[in-house]
């Protein structure tokens, strides 16, 4: 009886995940305003859980972009972390040329540790980051160019499956030995930090952390629209079936490698736009951000909640760096075990992630 | 007969390793012709279709279709200059319905924008549901591919093919593993097919070869070792000796 498959419960189950989207969503924007609660007042969320939540909304961007490219397109960057840090670095160019003459040296343009450096003027490649729109534009060109040049070589050459995701992790491992020499012009190991204002605003008002919180937030429902747009569209359509026998898409006539390159450099821009989103909230960004470990646990959150579904993706983001968030203050010599444990328990037993968990309750 | 362009092989050689898969092999498909191509394994039958697919570049010699050289072509290029090939092992969308796979087969702009901007017309709809009765696949158009038979899959193929709209489709073992009322619809369905289009049917099986009723050809160690009638290839000494005496 119960074995018996009716299609009404996976539309209902469809429903169900809407729903639950909504009332999250509410519930997620609601935090910054039961944050001015009184903190007596048992509806009152504390300023660490605001800020966590924000930083997890970025990586929830972050996780979307990358099932656009792994969960379905097939294509599983083991760098995404890179262009996500990238993304980062563009914002925290802006933010420094914003602190102007009110760092510690005073200087009137160049930034501190440009000071400290010896630098006598701002490097070609800083020049135009003072104005907010050029930024927010290399926000998504720089990852997007980025993902084009490796892409279109990695496609047109056609590596796939391992040797790309080897790629695409000796991308980042060579971008964070890079970031972190003194001489590339971005503050080599201690990154960026001290930032003042953004958009006119002060930086550690609470009012700038809601502003924040909301970009974000609004940031995520934007993508989340638009990854479900794509992927429900006829081209959607073509990078499940590239995924699943990119031979056979060839025959029928489709240029994979441009398919693939359009999915991957989207892919790219989403994650820099999650980056760019991450820095103002947690105040800095240096070379640790292109860490390899960040790419893969980016990896093990979409596994864990479901590729190849938007809202997996999302969940899989939350739930994972949530649990990450308790653990590493509760016991924090587990956290590591715990994580690869999840990711073998996922890849054994959850192929499908939570979400599949999910949906198969009550089919 | 349709003024279609013809497939025209001459002199073609591939060398793997020194392991000549096709040896200086001529052919030529007219338009509307539908041929069976027959031979051992190893005769270098699914060779022939790739390189005449651009999944293999010859060694030597020439590939034509009308007056374009395939040589020069990758197989997305191939594919959209009208020639359809239909692979030995199944390879349908298991993830997508047998609808959706029919639509990502039909002929439309390939590119990633004109495909997000997709939207199903009624002209589009009519010919995926016209290739989906022709098939004999209307009642499964909703479901996924992945929980079709072995022989629907086959069909389901056959049936991208010609969403393709192709002059030339090349159609590898299509009735392998297939039972014998299968087999039957198969060979009417590529019968009905060719006249319109031009058909290469490269097959073990020689029942379905006889019910195909046409010129055949038959491949050994990477050449042509005869051409005609089924009956004709049939008494052919050489033919006996390698192929059907066995």
């Amino acid at each position: 009886m119960s074995a018996t498959v009716s299609p009404l419960p996976a539309s209902r189950a469809r429903l169900g995940l809407r729903t639950g989207l909504l009332v999250a969503l509410l519930l997620l924007a609601a935090m910054p305003v039961l944050n001015q609660l009184p903190t007596t007042h048992p509806l009152h969320v504390s300023d660490f859980l605001v800020s966590v939540t924000g930083k997890w909304i970025c990586y929830a961007i972050l996780a979307l972009s990358l099932d656009l490219a792994w969960g379905y397109a097939g294509i599983l960057s083991l760098g995404h972390g890179a262009f996500f840090a990238l993304g980062g670095y563009a914002m925290g160019m802006h933010l420094m040329r914003l602190i102007g003459p009110r760092g510690v040296y005073g200087h009137p343009v160049l930034p501190d540790f440009m000071v400290f450096l010896g630098y006598r003027e701002l490097p070609w490649y800083w020049l135009g980051f003072d104005h907010f729109a050029f930024a927010m534009l290399m926000v998504v060109l720089v990852p997007g160019v980025l993902a084009l040049v490796l892409g279109w070589l990695a496609f047109r050459s056609r590596i796939t499956g391992v040797y790309l995701s080897i790629i695409t992790q000796a991308m980042t491992y060579a971008l964070m030995l890079a970031f972190f020499r003194n001489d590339m012009g971005f503050g080599g190991n201690n990154g960026f930090t001290d930032f003042k204002e953004l958009l006119g605003q002060p930086l550690n008002t609470s009012a700038a952390r809601s502003g924040l919180f909301y970009a974000s937030l609004i940031a995520l429902a934007g993508a989340f629209l638009l990854c479900s747009r794509i992927t429900a569209s006829k081209y959607g359509r073509v990078l499940t079936a590239i995924r699943d026998g990119e031979n056979r898409v060839r025959f029928l006539g489709y240029n994979t490698t441009h398919h693939k390159l359009f999915a991957f450099v989207l892919s790219a821009m989403l994650a820099g736009v999650a980056g760019a989103l991450y820095v103002p909230q947690v105040g800095i960004i240096n070379p640790g951000e292109f860490s390899p470990a960040n790419s893969i646990e980016a990896v093990i959150w979409v596994a864990v909640g479901g590729r190849g579904t938007l809202v997996g993706a999302i969940l899989g983001a939350f739930t994972v760096n949530g649990l990450k968030t308790w653990l590493t203050s509760a016991a924090p010599d587990l956290w590591l075990f715990v994580l690869g444990g999840l990711f073998v328990l996922v890849t054994l037993f959850l192929p499908k992630g939570l979400i599949g968990l999910l949906k198969g309750r009550g089919a | 007969m349709s003024s279609g362009r013809r497939l025209y092989l001459d002199g073609v050689s591939v060398v793997f390793d020194g392991f000549r898969a096709l040896n200086n092999l001529s052919l030529i498909v007219e338009p509307g012709e539908l041929r069976s191509v027959i031979g051992p394994n190893g005769a270098g039958k699914t060779t022939m279709m790739d390189v005449i697919t651009g999944k293999t570049r010859p060694t030597a010699g020439t590939v034509n279709f009308g007056d374009i050289d395939l040589t020069r072509m990758d197989e997305a290029a191939i594919a959209n200059l009208g020639i359809g090939r239909k692979f030995q092992k199944p390879t349908v969308f298991d993830a997508l319905t047998v609808f959706e796979n029919m639509e990502l087969a039909l002929k439309a702009p390939r590119g990633p924008l004109a495909c997000l901007r997709w939207a199903l017309t009624g002209e589009a709809k009519s010919r995926i549901e016209q290739a989906l009765e022709e098939t004999g696949l209307q009642e499964r158009a909703e479901d996924l591919a992945g929980i079709l038979s072995h022989g629907q899959r086959q069909w389901l193929e056959i049936g991208m093919l010609l969403m393709q709209d192709p002059e030339l489709l090349l159609v590898d073992e299509p009735v392998a593993g297939m039972t014998d009322a299968e087999t039957e619809h198969t060979a009417a369905l590529l019968v009905r097919i060719a006249g319109k289009r031009s058909v290469v049917v490269v097959e073990h099986d020689l029942e379905f070869v006889r019910a195909l009723g046409r010129r055949v050809t038959v491949l050994h160690e990477g050449s042509v070792l005869s051409e005609g009638s089924i009956d004709h290839v049939q008494n052919d000494q050489r033919v006996i000796e390698v192929y059907l005496g066995r």
